[in-house]
């Protein structure tokens, strides 16, 4: 048989082999044997030298491309079967992916004080200081400071908390306004503060009263501040807890430390303002209190009231936890029942 | 102030539907409280005439009427009232009718009667108890002998009336009076206010100086006017005066003191009427309670006069609390025949105390404390002393005795630009000049300047800041632009204890605690728990109940109730946290100091058991990790932990004292068992630190170390030690006993039992040696971990293993 015979007789039968191996064992083997020194290709390119001057060439290439050719099916071959061992090695890993996750261990917030969070993030963002100060304050700072002398009538609408005569716990937080406008230095200047913080009063517990509760407390001093400020405020002070859509409206109100004084309606986040029983059918919720600086408040704080003005605006987180969440009871926020503490882990 | 706009239209056009009548008042004045009308509901109640009354032949109490309802016919009704009688008008529920409640009436049966309808009280057809006057308290209601049969009782009664309930702030009280809201709606509406003036009739045969004098010391009473009405008759009023006061809210009682309740609802002016023939002597005297005086009031307690009460006297002593309440002896009864009539001005602020250390609430003390027009007190007396001469038949003896002072108008300066610049509004000068006309106020203007007399009507304008007020409402709130503040810019940020504070938060929270917040008064023995310093409790001076009368020292005490509370509602696992304060008073200070802790409180598992991993209890190393992983993140470097005996309240062999350096900064542990069982709650873990401590640290900038470039060298090393020897003890030793080349030890393994000694426990180290410089030597790290061992067994006595 002629050398190109062979080779061709060999080529036809090394492919077909290589391309049913299903062994990479094999695979390795068939290589050697084929293309190795004592493979068939080799004994060919061997046997070149009884050919003529013009058949080596012709032959030669023959072999060299039967050689290319084969080492290329068994590149390919391999290649092939690597794949599907690792196919086969990960579908013996094959898990149930619907098994639950292992879970995170996770604690969050209260739901009072997310709120507090939230409002302090407002006003940093806006200039405004966050200031703390004593829970137990005296008579002077709570109420006299805040333009409600001893026997004001204003003084019924809260019952206090005295420990002596002249402390007391703090009924609002407040105070510390009073405390923050007394050391005050305009000369660098503006002042914008917020003040939370628990506050007390002498109220029996039930549904809607709670004897400790939290307020949050704002005010602004500086040479121009009007009442369309205030009013632009709350505007964000609404938006940002009840969301982009709310409007506000401002009505009459009296606290002794402001005037004029207004009480704070938002439109109903539940019906978008066309009455349920979250606004109690009239499409607006009270939600918070505020005015214009009493001059009082001012002159007391030792501040010239013809120079500086202000305003200032004080709410519940409480309030406007219960509000916003439906919770109906307010005792709930300070039993904290895990069961009930929890439903608030999502953010915003 | 319950605001009949019936009544309204006495003073002002005003053709409103009261709903939004309602929602102006109180965009633009006070809060309403509610819309109400009597008939609302009701259905088929009109008008009868009781033509026959006879009894019922099977009841000792019921009665059989043939009542005349305007039809052809005779309805026969049944009725048990003790007042019933023949020939009077009734209030008659006809069949299918519906009454209070939504009750319907039908046509029915009684003890074999038949009754069409229902003869009706004011309460069945929805009056308040309170209103019903007391001689129709117990029975049915007698309608005027004029009232037509079949025609619907409504407007007899007054229960077609739209009411606004207004809720007034206490500087509006000018506003509890049908002529001050009348004055007001006529600003709102820009509308002039009709009010009728007394057509005085004296009876001038006769004069005052024969009947009284008066002596009324000025600071307790700067205005005190008596007038005499004699020859009253005493009786029940008209029904037009009734119909007012009930829908007022007050009750009728007779001509005479219906008058007064009258005018203050009119003028807001109190009034109070006194039996003149019980006066005894001619002096009457406004002057401060003696010590030891005692008054009867009229609602027949005796009360005990305190020095600060001022008292109406006559010769007797005191016969009224002024402003409060008269005294029942001098009280108008149905014999009453010559009245003293007062209208006076009192001091608040006493007023005020009288009404609080008495309990006597009433309306008229109320307007007192909040004040009263000034300018009406006169009028109001002779007003109300024309109208009992009316209704009683009586003659107004001529005069007034007693003093009055001058009272003028305030006057305030305002320029239009301070009111813009208040309002951020760019009103012009005629816009506020026809706001200040709308209020009746009168005014000077000149280039935007003005000069405005506010009328003693309205007292509680006396600042610019309060004229300000008023253009801003009247102007409309919605009106207002919505801006911010423009100034200079402030920097916001937290100050480095609020922030630690944030981060502590946070930093426990992503340890799998919930915050809690718990209340800061509690009992005084909870208070006192858990202390971390010696301090005095602080106690209110008038606690509402024995749980909450002590400030609190601790926060671990509100946790464990929480605990409690969750355990009682079978939630067994609980990881709670709480930032707050405590209060800490020193022996000579009132004040406590207050100071931030924070503290947890654990108990049940950690994580459950899941098809994934075992179940983990919470223990205290758990719990210390916690500690120890917060401190780690605030930068709290030099922490120690120092088992501790010192806390009545804790494990005394599973609690541990934490300091920073020699500084105790709190404590970490299990509750003691006779604690847990006190709240009913299982093994609890603790801890509480001073967060002010950790605040105070000095918490230096972490520097970078730079990371080895070259391998690190591990010795293991397993000992047994006698029990009582703590891992610190040694972890520390080998510390200070190895070479610069030991960065780190590690305990890996801590056992007890099998073949360790019952006295001895065993624990496993990994040294960790590295340096920075060269490669470490094999040898060099043998050499000073061998040494360090044998000095370790001398220490220690430790079996190395
Ligand atoms: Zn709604």
């Amino acid at each position: 048989m002629d050398l190109k015979d062979r080779l061709t007789k060999l080529k036809v039968k090394a492919l077909s082999e290589i391309d049913t191996v299903e062994d990479l064992k094999k695979i390795n083997e068939i290589r050697v044997n084929l293309l190795g020194k004592k493979g068939p290709i080799t004994e060919v390119l061997r046997g070149m030298k009884d050919l003529s001057k013009e058949e080596r060439p012709v032959v030669g290439s023959l072999a060299n491309k039967v050689r290319d050719e084969l080492t290329a099916a068994i590149t390919q071959r391999r290649e092939k079967l690597e794949i599907s061992k690792i196919a086969r090695k990960l579908e013996k890993e094959k898990i149930d992916v619907t098994l639950p996750g292992v879970p995170v261990k996770a604690g969050q917030p209260h739901i009072i004080m997310q709120v507090i969070d939230q409002l302090e993030k407002l006003f940093l963002g806006m200039g405004y200081q966050v200031v703390d100060g004593p829970e137990i304050e005296e008579d002077h700072y709570n109420f006299e400071m805040m333009n409600l002398p001893k026997d004001h009538p204003a003084r019924d609408m809260q019952d206090t908390f005295y420990i002596t005569e002249q402390i007391l716990m703090r009924t609002q937080t407040s105070p510390v306004q009073a405390r923050t406008m007394e050391k005050h230095d305009f000369a660098k200047g503006p002042l914008k503060m917020i003040s939370p913080g628990k506050v007390y009063r002498r109220d029996t517990d039930d549904a809607t009263h709670s004897h400790q509760f939290h307020q949050v407390e704002g005010l602004v001093i500086d040479r121009h501040i009007t009442m369309g400020d205030l009013k632009g405020t709350l505007q964000s002070i609404a938006r940002t807890i009840f969301g982009d859509e709310r409007e506000i409206r401002l009505r009459p109100s009296y606290f002794p430390f402001t005037e004029p004084s207004v009480e704070v309606d938002v439109s109903c986040f539940k019906c978008g303002g066309k009455g349920c029983t979250v606004c109690k059918q009239t499409g607006w919720i009270e939600v918070l209190g505020a005015g214009m600086v009493h001059p009082n408040v001012l002159t007391m704080a030792g501040i010239d009231a013809e120079v500086y003005g202000g305003f200032a605006f004080g709410l519940g987180p409480d309030r406007f936890a219960m509000l916003k969440y439906g919770v109906d009871d307010i005792r709930e926020f300070y039993l904290n029942d895990v069961r009930f503490l929890s439903q608030f882990a999502q953010k915003g | 102030m319950k605001v009949s706009t019936k009544w309204l239209k006495d003073y002002i056009d005003l053709d409103i539907n009261p709903e939004e009548l309602a929602e102006k008042i109180e965009r633009t004045a006070v809060e309403v409280d509610g819309v109400s009308r009597l008939d609302k509901n009701l259905k088929k109640i009109v008008v009868g005439a009781t033509v026959e009354v006879r009894k019922h032949p099977e009841s000792d109490h019921l009665n059989i009427c043939q009542v005349d309802v305007g039809a052809a016919e005779l309805l026969q009704i049944v009725c048990g009232a003790p007042n019933i009688a023949a020939g009077k008008k009734v209030i008659v529920a006809l069949p299918n009718s519906r009454i209070a409640g939504n009750v319907k009436i039908k046509k029915s049966k009684m003890r074999g009667e038949v009754s069409e309808g229902m003869i009706c009280s004011l309460q069945e057809i929805g009056f308040s108890e309170s209103v019903v006057p007391k001689a129709y308290a117990a029975g049915i209601y007698l309608l005027p002998d004029d009232a037509k049969p079949g025609e619907p009782v409504y407007s007899y009664l007054g229960m077609d009336e739209d009411i606004i309930d207004l809720d007034v702030t206490p500087n509006r009280a000018d506003m509890l009076s049908m002529r001050g809201t009348a004055h007001e709606l006529a600003a709102i509406y820009d509308q002039k206010v009709i009010l009728k003036k007394p057509a005085l009739q004296e009876d001038l045969t006769d004069k005052i100086s024969n009947y009284i004098q008066v002596t009324a010391d000025k600071e307790l009473s700067p205005t005190y006017l008596l007038r005499i009405i004699k020859d009253v008759q005493v009786e029940e009023s008209p029904m037009w005066l009734q119909r007012r006061l009930w829908n007022a809210g007050i009750r009728p009682m007779n001509n005479v003191v219906d008058v007064t309740n009258y005018i203050l609802l009119d003028y807001g002016q109190p009034l109070h009427s006194f039996d003149y023939q019980k006066i005894a002597g001619k002096g009457i005297e406004v002057r401060l309670a003696k010590s030891g005086e005692t008054l009867r009031t009229l609602d027949e307690e005796e009360r005990k006069l305190l020095p600060n009460d001022i008292v109406i006297a006559d010769d007797n002593g005191p016969i009224a609390l002024a402003g409060t309440m008269g005294g029942l002896n001098s009280g108008i009864s149905a014999e009453t025949q010559v009245i003293a009539l007062e209208a006076a001005v009192f001091n608040s602020s006493a007023i005020r105390k009288t009404a609080r250390k008495h309990n006597l609430h009433s309306e008229a003390a109320m307007r007192f404390e909040r004040g009263i027009n000034r300018g009406t007190v006169a009028e109001a007396l002779d007003m109300a002393a024309q109208l009992i001469a009316e209704l009683g038949n009586g003659k107004i003896v001529a005069g007034v005795a007693g003093t009055q002072d001058s009272i003028q108008p305030v006057i305030i300066n305002i320029s239009t630009k301070k009111i813009n610049d208040v309002l951020g509004t760019e009103l012009q000068i005629a816009e506020i000049k026809d706001i200040f006309e709308r209020l009746g106020f009168t005014i000077e203007e000149e280039n935007g300047n003005f000069t405005v007399s506010v009328p003693v009507r309205r007292w509680d304008i006396s600042i610019p800041a309060d004229l300000i007020e008023e253009v801003a409402r009247i102007y409309g709130y919605d009106n207002l632009p919505a801006t911010l503040p423009s100034g200079e810019l402030t920097p916001g940020k937290y100050t480095y204890k609020q922030q630690v504070i944030r981060d502590t938060r946070s930093i426990l929270e992503e340890s799998g605690l919930m915050q809690a917040i718990s209340y800061g008064l509690t009992s005084d023995k909870k208070a006192q728990r858990f202390m971390m310093e010696d301090a005095q409790s602080t106690r209110l001076n008038f606690p509402m109940s024995s749980d909450r009368t002590t400030v609190r020292m601790n926060l671990i005490s509100g946790l464990l109730d929480d605990v409690a509370y969750n355990n009682a509602r079978k939630v067994s696992d609980v990881m709670l946290y709480e930032q707050g304060r405590v209060f800490y008073r020193d022996v000579d200070n009132d004040r406590p100091r207050e100071v931030e802790h924070v503290a947890a409180a654990m108990t049940g598992l950690y994580s459950a058991q899941s098809w994934h991993d075992e179940k983990k209890q919470i223990d205290f190393y758990v719990t210390k990790g916690i500690v120890e992983h917060l401190l780690t993140v605030l930068g709290v470097t030099d922490v120690n932990y120092r088992a501790s005996q010192e806390h009545e309240e804790m494990h005394p062999g599973r609690t541990a004292d934490i300091f920073i350096g020699n500084l105790f900064i709190g404590f970490v542990g299990e509750v003691h068992p006779n604690i847990s069982k006190e709240y009913g709650i299982g093994r609890t873990y603790v801890f509480e630190l001073d967060l002010q401590k950790i605040i105070d640290f000095n918490n230096e900038l972490i520097v970078y170390q730079p990371v080895s470039k070259y391998p690190v060298i591990t010795r293991d090393v397993a000992m047994a030690v006698g029990k009582e020897i703590a891992n610190a003890d040694i972890v520390n030793f080998i510390k200070k006993q190895s070479g610069k080349i030991l960065s780190n030890v590690q305990l890996f393994d801590v056992y007890e039992g099998g073949k360790i000694s019952t006295e001895q426990k065993s624990l496993a180290y990994e040294l960790t040696y590295s340096d920075s410089s060269k490669t470490l030597e094999d040898d060099d790290v043998t050499a000073d971990f061998e040494k360090v061992m044998s000095k370790l067994q001398a220490k220690f006595n430790v079996e190395i293993r």
